[in-house]
């Protein structure tokens, strides 16, 4: 497998030490990386599933609207950041398991290396606070 | 390939008796093809007595910087090619997203750094960002990546006729890694260092030394030995050698290396004058 960019590498690194959940995506979409906070909220480690590709990370991070429905195929933070190539910020619902969902804040970041390479994007996760 | 060793010291140019074996220039490194292409990686102070010896004779020149810290680019003016006039010079550096190269490199080589300007220099100068996807200079083979080094940094692989060169001046591959090396496609530089015949890697700090430099952007000697090892590299150099380190330091740190080493690896000591067949 080649190397990733170094830029993807730091970002995993950096990830790894915060107590915030993120995950490292790549341009296509594969999973890369989710740190141990983003791991406790769906019950599984980095460690268990390694690198999972766009229909596999779908099951374990199961993003759906406020009403259970499945998230239309353009409507996802990750597709803005990749697709669009712009950062966002919205609210989504996390199925944790069978009628158990989380409300969850997702800020999505493309990731922009040296000479303009599109490397990917972050996703950090927020669980609200009460106001 | 020919490789000499024009400059081997980190940091800070470090002249003197205490110094004399090793050397005491910075950075700087040639690299010679067979058919006679000559590139240049960095421009520390070592590029000067490396100039005295590139006469017009010698045609085109390529500078290949790694990165633009002042130990990588402070003997540039000093570089003799530069100020012949029609002599054919390229130098090339990491992409920014903000400056180029001209804009960088002049930040330096501009009043009041240095009485000349790049524009003033009397070569045939071309400067470029370094294409990340590969290059041809002659007959060798260029490959540049962004490794792990505050600041856009790049690492280099030369290949000729099967043989390959890694080049990675400044280099913390271990950065924040608590079990390193980890799998190799995580690992910064590793596609430019796998299986090279000779690898040129930085080894400024002793493993006692690093905990106090995390994040200075420079190899403890056994994190670059296990990088070295992890990448199945034939024989590693040791570099950019930390200014405070006398010769008898250095040879204690060598013996340590070694000590440490896989017997399918070879270390060899960056001492400047070196030359090596690759």
């Amino acid at each position: 497998m080649p190397q990733k960019a170094v830029e993807i590498i730091l970002m995993r690194r950096l990830a790894s030490t915060l107590a915030i959940p993120v995950l490292l995506f790549d341009a296509k979409a594969n999973l890369l990386y989710f740190n141990e906070p983003a791991g406790a909220m769906v019950g599984k480690s980095f460690e268990e599933t390694g690198e999972m590709p766009v229909e596999k990370w779908h099951a374990v991070f199961d993003l759906v609207a406020e009403d259970a429905a499945p998230l239309p195929d353009n409507a996802g933070p990750l597709v803005t950041a990749l697709k669009m190539y712009r950062a966002v910020h919205c609210v989504f619902w996390l199925r944790v398991t069978e009628g158990i969902r989380k409300k969850l804040e997702v800020t999505a970041l493309p990731l922009e290396g040296q000479g303009g390479r599109r490397l990917g994007a972050v996703v950090t996760l927020w669980e609200p606070k009460p106001a | 390939m020919k490789v000499t060793l024009w400059g081997t010291r980190g940091s800070l140019a470090t002249p003197g008796p205490e110094t004399v074996r090793y050397g005491g220039n910075t950075s700087c490194v040639e690299v010679v093809g067979a058919n006679g292409t000559r590139l240049v990686l960095d421009a520390g102070t070592g590029i000067r007595r490396l100039g005295a010896h590139v006469g017009p004779e010698a045609g085109r020149v390529d500078v290949l910087l790694s990165h633009l810290h002042m130990d990588h680019i402070q003997g540039l003016g000093f570089f003799r090619p530069l100020d012949q006039p029609g002599q054919e010079v390229h130098i090339w550096g990491p992409p920014s997203t903000t400056m180029d190269l001209r804009q960088r490199l002049g930040r330096y080589l501009s009043p009041p750094l240095f009485p000349v300007r790049l524009k003033e220099l009397l070569c045939d100068l071309s400067l470029h960002d370094v294409p990340l996807d590969g290059f041809e200079i002659g007959s060798l083979r260029i490959s540049a990546m962004l490794v792990c080094h505050p600041g856009p940094t790049v690492g280099y692989r030369i290949s000729e006729n099967g043989k390959s060169i890694a080049y990675i001046p400044d280099h913390e591959p271990a950065l924040g890694e608590p079990q390193f090396p980890g799998e190799q496609d995580w690992i910064s530089g590793f596609d430019l260092a796998q299986g090279a015949d000779l690898l040129i890697h930085d080894s400024q700090y002793s493993a006692l030394e690093y905990p106090r430099r995390i994040g200075w952007g420079h190899s403890a000697i056994p994190h670059a030995v296990a990088f070295a090892a992890r990448a199945g590299v034939k024989r590693y150099l040791t570099f950019h050698h930390d200014p405070g380190r006398d010769d008898a330091a250095l040879d204690a740190m060598l013996e340590e290396a070694r000590a440490a080493c896989p017997a399918t690896l070879e270390i060899a000591p960056g001492i400047e004058g070196a030359s090596f067949e690759v």
